[in-house]
């Protein structure tokens, strides 16, 4: 579970010469995949940073004259830093919540023996399976009748009450941590509690920040949930504004390229703030399925 | 009895927002509701106009089952290249990494409304622009039927680096003593990859397999955003686009909730398909051959 994905692995094999025509085009075919998979960031860029006329025409990779211009007129067409507001708060809210509820959890299936856990964690696992458009249409009229329609709360509630996929993960790790260290505390005279928060937790610290990642990416990128729950401009969040404004502006290419860089910054900020947990989490959710 | 606290937010939201509004659907689908009036029981009859009397279920099935039929297998094998090519030992491996598996994490919306700016119908498209270099005449791409749903197809392959992620994880862990003997034994590159890791890695993917069919069945930002319509002809028509039509723009909430467990129930099968066949072809080191 501890894999390192660095490169960092011994060199165990003798690299022969015969091998050098093999390295280099192995190189070559990734230097050519790699720049397929960067154009988009770079016509996004481009087009963003480009004059409004002839947009359609102008295919030049770098904009002449460069047009800085373009995402503060971006920021004027909607109102960001509410659309930010909105998003952190669910964002962060729901990363907490679910954080918390997920340990708790993963905890109770990890450590503790109650009748009818195995069926119980099996039971959590199908869920994964199961369509969110199953449920849609029963949790939509729930909430909609308790008055929440165009509120942040079904957004929110939800993960309250942890994800099966992320319950999962924390409980695969938490499975890796020595129950020694669980008696030690008890011994010490720790409750359940207490061994959840100050000998688990900071134990699984590399797991729970994988988790906290997903979340963040989860719920940032989601569209569907805001779609369905809010309709008033002023609940947008960011990922809905952005689709918004395409249906209305949608011959202002170069606006709608610079709110999409935007939108998608922070995610990049946080990726290579956080590279080596993002490789992480997936190596541990994806080990022997 | 603490077991089931530390597991009680989960039992709780499992009853609550899983099993009964799993119970509550299931009812739905047996009536006609527009949410506002009251619910008119018709028994199977949403399900028997869905399998007999509507061209649009049928042709959804088929759009996202085409998509699955391509973008899967192309997003395996594409993402399985990468990684082995990743998975050598070599200089600036970290930076190549970053850039194949960016585009995985990017907000759904975002990388759509990217898309189909770089697929713009003939001139004015980026795609079509680079295209022309290699002699390719440009393609209409989204705006027309033949065109519209390898677009989806060609934009998906952009996200392999989820799914290349957790294949380097996979080759990563094949212990290098095995290439060792096998080299002793005289074995090829090919013949190394065949026998040794392809076996090793079949865990990883299955699991990829299993992800893979759940996701593209389940493809709605894209379409929603794209081709709100269905794209024209219906040929970008996904199925979760349909039911989420059903439900939000006729307000058909029983015949939506019909489609939803048709949904369920073609996943379920062909989950338990790749599960079935997996005994054949998935290898686990801890099991004991017999």
């Amino acid at each position: 579970m501890s894999i390192e994905l660095t490169g960092k692995r011994k060199r165990v094999r003798s690299r022969s010469d015969a091998e050098l025509p093999k390295r280099i085009f192995a190189y070559l075919l990734l230097l050519i995949g790699s720049g397929i998979f960067l154009i988009p960031f770079i016509w996004l860029l481009s087009t963003s940073l480009k004059e409004p006329k002839s947009i359609f025409l102008d295919l030049r990779w770098i904009p002449d004259p460069v047009r800085w211009q373009n995402y503060p007129d971006a920021f004027k067409v909607m109102p960001f830093p509410l659309y930010l507001l909105n998003t952190c708060k669910i964002t962060f809210t729901c990363l907490v919540l679910q954080v918390l509820s997920c340990s708790i959890v993963a905890y109770g299936f990890a450590r503790k023996r109650f009748p009818g856990r195995n069926v119980l964690f099996i039971v959590l696992l199908s869920t994964m399976m199961l369509p969110a458009q199953v449920t849609m249409v029963p949790v939509f009229k729930v909430w909609s009748t308790l008055g929440f329609y165009d509120t942040f709360v079904p957004l929110i509630v939800p993960a309250a009450f942890g994800s099966a996929f992320f319950i999962f993960l924390l409980r695969q790790y938490f499975m890796t941590i020595p129950i020694e260290m669980d008696e030690a505390a008890r011994i010490d005279g720790a409750n359940t509690l207490q061994v959840w928060w100050k000998v688990l937790l900071p134990q699984a610290k590399p797991a729970l920040v994988a988790v906290a990642i997903f979340s963040f990416m989860a719920h940032w990128n989601d569209f569907m949930g805001p779609l369905i729950y809010t309709t008033s401009s002023g609940k947008r969040t960011l990922a809905l504004a952005l689709w918004s404004f395409q249906g209305q502006y949608s011959t202002d290419w170069h606006l709608l390229m610079a709110a999409s860089t935007v939108v998608m910054l922070p995610l990049l900020i946080l990726f290579f703030a956080a590279q080596k947990y993002f490789i992480q989490g997936i190596v541990m959710s994806g080990v022997k399925g | 009895m603490e077991g089931y606290l530390c597991i009680a937010p989960w039992l709780i939201g499992f009853a609550l927002l899983t099993l009964g509004p799993m119970i509550f659907s299931f009812i739905i689908s047996l009536t006609q509701w527009d949410l506002i009036n009251s619910p008119k029981f018709v028994g199977l009859d949403n399900y028997r106009i869905i399998f007999t009397d509507d061209f649009r279920f049928r042709q959804s099935l088929k759009v996202t089952a085409l998509y699955a039929a391509m973008s899967v297998p192309l997003g395996m094998i594409g993402s399985l290249c990468v990684a082995m090519l990743l998975n050598l030992n070599m200089r600036g491996m970290r930076v190549f990494r970053s850039i194949f598996y960016l585009p995985a994490i990017l907000p759904g919306v975002a990388v759509t409304m990217l898309w189909m700016w770089i697929l713009r119908p003939q001139d004015t498209g980026v795609l079509n622009h680079i295209l022309g270099f290699f002699g390719v005449s440009p393609k209409p791409w989204l705006s027309d039927p033949a065109w519209a749903l390898p677009s989806f197809v060609i934009m998906s392959l952009w996200g392999i680096g989820g799914g290349m992620i957790i294949y380097l994880s996979g080759l990563q862990s094949v212990p290098t003593q095995l290439y060792e003997a096998a080299e002793i034994d005289g074995a090829g590159s090919w013949r190394k990859f065949t026998t040794i890791t392809l076996p090793m890695i079949s865990p990883t993917i299955f699991f990829n397999l299993v992800m893979g069919i759940i996701g593209s069945f389940q493809v709605f930002t894209a379409s929603y955003i794209m081709t709100p319509n269905g794209g024209p002809g219906y040929s970008t028509l996904f199925y979760v686009l349909y039911l989420y039509q059903k439900a939000f723009k006729y307000l058909q909430m029983g015949y939506a909730s019909a489609l939803a467990w048709i949904l369920f129930a073609v996943v379920l099968a062909l989950t338990l398909i790749v599960f079935k066949t997996s005994a054949k072809w998935v290898y686990y080191e801890s099991e004991v051959k017999q």
